[in-house]
């Protein structure tokens, strides 16, 4: 199994996502498993607007590029093969945007002390 | 022999090296003992041996890396597995994860055997450019994990046109080199025509499979009849078309039928269908016109290309006449998506020329010029923007056809 990394870029802000779309979030994990692959996380971001940005030294208060496309939300899906990955990339519930697959180098989770 | 090896090793690298090994085992063992009865299973049996012993060692070297992706397999292939094994590795060089360039360089590299130094050339650019293109290529299917496989059912249509697509490129930049000495570069369409042939032999039932290896048909058995004795280049009016291949004709004839009748054609059996009009007519003149005009339609219906509406106004031009294609050619301009198609100004350039507006037809054969890079139609395109110019320059205003 490959660990994939699925990005979710949407133009709805998470506050505007309709209810069936949220819904569809939730019953994710359970479809992956179905198909006999796992997820292993999944991050929600919450709007650009919250983010702060380093360059360097300089510290600003978003990202450069305007885009009307922001990165959503992440989660981590454990696949046999980049076509078992895409096939669940599709199942991601998109309002507005798309999605990208991308294969994990690594992924760690720091140990609870 | 390479798709039966990657099948062991899932390593694109791997294999290549296996099957090298084995063929430099073969010069040393066929030269004492003889050369066995099924030399291709001998090299088969070796490379696959040659792989597995690779990965055992590298096992051994390096316990933890994830080089072998799933389980091996140690049974030899039997031969009838090899074509299977021919069309998962074209999927796995098509697949859509991988870019154009790079699916097109893959193709030629493992599935036709054409040398990086080669496929360099084809493509203009330099041995390193390609070899890093490739390697980027192949690491991308190890590390995004593309799998060797025949996709599934509800994949199978969308990935076959991309093979197909591949397939139709090489064809197209063999068939009109994009740039250099010579029109046509024989190899790539031979290997594409090969292609295209084993896709048939693998997917009988795939109808846009028979369209596509119809339309290569149509066009390669017209190939010693574009350029004159001298090189330069003939237009489909001036060819001499008893020099066609009229069994090539025919059999492209028969696919095109087939998959037309099988159902709603695909965008490489209208393809087809057109090429197929022109090559069986005896005549230019005698062309079925207001055919291809509809098949055309049907096209631009189901594949809303600038380059088909484009095509499509010269069949325009010859059942309504130059000006109403004009119009549509001009409408083309400004929509702008096909700004640097040298084939906007070289056609706008003939319905001038046909409406007798020869000054005007000099100007658009020199942009057309201008966006050329292939000597031989340069050469052509030069040719016929002086004679517009002087056409022009006399008054041509009656002049036309």
């Amino acid at each position: 199994m490959t660990q994939y990394a699925v990005l979710i870029y949407e133009r709805v802000a998470p506050e505007d996502l309709p209810p069936e779309i949220m819904a569809a979030h939730e019953q994710l994990p359970q479809r992956i498993s179905e198909l006999g692959a796992r997820e292993v996380a999944g991050l929600a971001l919450l709007p650009p607007e919250t983010a702060t940005s380093i360059r360097g030294d300089l510290v600003t208060d978003g990202p450069f590029i305007e885009t009307k496309e922001v990165l959503a939300g992440i989660f981590v899906v454990e696949a046999r093969d980049l076509d078992q990955a895409l096939a669940i990339a599709k199942m991601t519930p998109i309002v507005n945007g798309g999605v990208e697959v991308r294969p994990l180098l690594g992924f760690q989770v720091a140990e609870q002390s | 022999m390479l798709a039966a090896t990657v099948r062991v090793t899932r390593d694109l690298d791997a294999a290549e090296e296996a099957v090298q090994d084995a063929y430099v085992q073969a010069l040393k063992t066929w030269d004492r003992d003889g050369v066995p009865t099924r030399p291709g299973a001998w090299l088969t049996t070796v490379a696959r041996r040659n792989a597995l012993n690779a990965i055992r060692h590298r096992q051994v070297l390096q316990a933890k890396l994830p080089l072998l992706l799933g389980p091996t397999e140690t049974a030899m292939a039997e031969p009838d597995a090899i074509p299977d094994d021919r069309l998962r590795l074209i999927f796995t060089c098509c697949h859509p994860a991988l870019a154009q360039e790079a699916r097109i360089a893959l193709t030629l590299r493992l599935v036709c055997g054409v040398a990086t130094p080669d496929i360099a050339q084809a493509f203009l650019v330099s041995e390193a450019t390609m070899a890093a293109r490739l390697t980027r290529a192949k690491k991308k299917i190890a590390a995004a994990r593309i799998p060797y496989a025949v996709p599934s059912v509800e994949e199978l249509p969308e990935r076959v046109d991309t093979v197909l697509t591949v397939i139709h490129l090489l064809f197209a930049t063999g068939h009109t080199a994009y740039s250099g000495q010579e029109l046509v570069r024989d190899e790539l369409t031979t290997r594409a025509l090969d292609l295209a042939r084993m896709l048939r032999l693998l997917l009988p039932a795939d109808r846009e499979v028979a369209g596509l290896l119809a339309l290569l048909l149509a066009h390669h058995a017209r190939r010693s009849t574009r350029t004159d004795p001298d090189g330069r280049l003939l237009r489909l009016a001036e060819q001499d078309r008893t020099a066609w291949d009229r069994e090539m004709i025919a059999e492209a004839d028969r696919l095109v039928v087939a998959a037309l009748e099988a159902g709603s054609p695909g965008r490489f059996t209208l393809q087809a269908a057109i090429a197929a009009l022109h090559a069986q007519a005896p005549a230019y003149e005698e062309t079925d016109w207001p055919q291809i005009r509809t098949l055309y339609d049907e096209l631009l219906r189901i594949w809303p290309s600038p380059v088909v509406a484009l095509n499509r106004a010269v069949a325009v031009s010859m059942v309504d006449g130059p000006e109403a294609a004009l119009a549509e050619v001009e409408a083309l301009e400004r929509d702008g998506r096909l700004a640097g198609y040298r084939y906007l100004p070289a056609t706008k350039a003939d319905l001038l020329h046909r409406l007798g507006r020869d000054a005007e037809a000099a100007e658009a054969y020199q942009a057309a010029l201008a966006l050329s890079d292939n000597a031989t139609e340069q050469e052509f395109l030069a040719e016929r923007a002086r004679s517009a110019a002087a056409q022009g320059a006399v008054g041509g205003d009656e002049g036309g056809r």
